[in-house]
């Protein structure tokens, strides 16, 4: 970090960190629960959305907070009190593991680790074991429907997410996120170098896989036959109220402006802007200058995808289990196995 | 596969109707900043016109949820005409309607044999507490001043519409 230079203590170091994870989740999914969630739905539907909490309903999240802090904290009453309990924080970790291996500039990043991208798809398997605590400890039969689909759903679509992440690895030659991004700038488009090489370009199968997947991972429409709002009230979420269900929600939307993160850095460039206009500006490439431009290019293509995310759940109905399962296994997976095939012929080739 | 695959098509429609509100504004109305016209004929609160009333009780007898209180009494009016006899005239001592039990009917106003009773449209009438949603005979009075005037019958009809005393 850019404190590193100043305070070498550990201490002071993690405390920092700690409190620019708990920033880097919370503020993108406040943002994008704001701009999407109360706003472009509402415009999607012809109407305006929360206007009076805030100028334009901007504090509305702010105003849901405070109601959800003034709640009853409700345990079914056969329910698991302890697993019952703990489901949103296990949920919560894997949200705020998945925060720690995103770079935001050259120096601003948390931990440079060499394996970014295992880590990355590791712990964001961890979602998937809250989920099912949720959807048992309920008691309740809605939300062990839900549960039971969500193991399916989510477990499916791990793959086609690791594999269509696998060809912009062996495109980029490393495992290094911050490695990836500079593979990026570095990289050339047939001897063309002001453009940089963003994966998106090449990998763009890939990029549309992972994409698909990382809404299946979300359960968001039209895979969310967990949730199915008009058949199982909430699937696993319907028994909590209050407190607990709003860490579920920032949750949701944390990662989903998480995974957009990360399929900028891994597509699109992460924080870096094309090298012509650097150089245009005189800047070096990894100049301490994008340690502060860095975080806003990496918030504005993460805006970019979540629009594209939540686009895509507010049009569409939702598909049947069996037609998600056979568009992960049938479809994706084969699909994303070809274009590792391709990407690895390519690469070995050129 | 048609030439504009529907699932491009749907996206489409959905960022259509983004733009539209964003240039056009929404379709709903932005209560309480704008609020609607209500239709002709709308059954807001219901207004007493006392001069009207004799207290014959038939409203609050035909009242399905028996929210109208009425109590009166006789007095002696002077004669019409010098020697003759005094008449005998209700007066109203309390004449309430219970909102909070009223379920807008309009038996009791469709019921008055002397048009004592009458719909307005108003309906921004909401109390913190319950028991202001009883509605005495001066505020009931008051709520005259809201009373539309009735609609008039098609063209070409031999009535014509009444008019409300206000």
């Amino acid at each position: 970090m850019l404190f590193a230079s100043i305070l070498d203590a550990w201490w002071l170091q993690t405390i920092a960190k700690s409190g620019a994870v708990l920033a880097v989740v919370l503020l993108p999914a406040g943002l994008t629960v704001y701009l999407y969630l109360f706003k472009m739905v509402s415009f999607m539907q012809s109407r305006l959305g929360p206007m009076e909490a805030g100028p334009y309903g901007s504090l509305q999240l702010l105003a849901e907070l405070g109601k959800s802090l003034q709640k009853e904290d409700i345990f079914p009453a056969r329910a698991d009190r302890n697993v019952f309990a703990m489901a949103p924080y296990v949920v919560l970790t894997s949200t705020f593991l998945l925060a720690v291996v995103v770079p935001f500039g050259p120096n601003a990043l948390f931990t440079d680790l060499d394996t970014g991208v295992f880590l990355a798809l590791a712990v964001s398997s961890i979602s998937v074991i809250g989920i099912l605590m949720a959807g048992w400890a309920s008691a309740s039969k809605y939300s062990l429907l839900g549960g039971l689909r969500a193991a399916g759903q989510l477990i499916a679509y791990e793959l086609p997410m690791v594999l269509a992440v696998v060809g912009v690895v062996i495109q980029a030659g490393t495992l290094n996120l911050q490695q990836i991004v500079y593979a990026q700038i570095n990289g050339e488009i047939f001897g063309w170098g002001a453009l940089g090489l963003p994966f998106i370009l090449t990998q763009f199968v890939g990029f549309l896989i992972f994409m698909i997947a990382v809404q299946a991972e979300l359960t968001q429409v039209p895979f969310d036959m967990p949730i199915a709002e008009s058949e199982l009230v909430s699937g696993y979420m319907t028994e909590y109220s209050g407190m607990r269900f709003l860490m579920f929600f920032i949750g949701e939307f944390a990662t989903a402006a998480i995974f957009a993160f990360l399929a900028s850095v891994l597509f699109l460039g992460g924080w870096s802007i094309p090298p012509f206009i650097t150089e245009l500006v005189g800047l070096e490439v990894d100049s301490a200058w994008f340690n502060v431009i860095g975080p806003l290019v990496m918030v504005t293509k993460m805006l970019a995808l979540t629009f594209v995310i939540y686009w895509v759940r507010f049009t569409y109905p939702r598909f049947r289990e069996d037609q998600l399962q056979k568009f992960a296994w049938k479809v994706l997976i084969p699909i994303a196995l070809v274009n590792i095939t391709i990407t690895g012929i390519l690469k070995v080739a050129f | 596969m048609p030439l504009v695959p529907g699932v491009v098509k749907g996206l489409g429609i959905t960022f259509k109707e983004v733009v539209k509100t964003v240039v056009n504004g929404a379709e709903t109305v932005q209560y309480p900043h704008e609020k609607e016209e209500p239709t002709p004929r709308a059954r807001g609160v219901i207004a007493l016109h006392e001069e009207n009333c004799t207290s014959c009780m038939l409203c609050s007898r035909e009242c399905p949820d028996w929210c109208i209180y009425i109590e009166g009494h006789k007095t002696l009016a002077p004669p019409r005409r010098a020697g003759g006899k005094p008449r005998s005239v209700n007066k109203l001592d309390r004449f309430d309607i219970d909102y909070s039990l009223c379920m807008y009917c309009g038996i009791c106003v469709e019921v008055c044999p002397f048009e004592a009773l009458f719909w307005t449209p108003e309906y921004e009438y909401s109390e913190p507490k319950i028991a202001d949603l009883l509605h005495d005979k001066t505020r009931l009075g008051q709520w005259m001043e809201t009373v539309p005037d009735f609609e008039g019958y098609e063209a070409g009809a031999d009535v014509k519409a009444k008019k409300v005393p206000r």
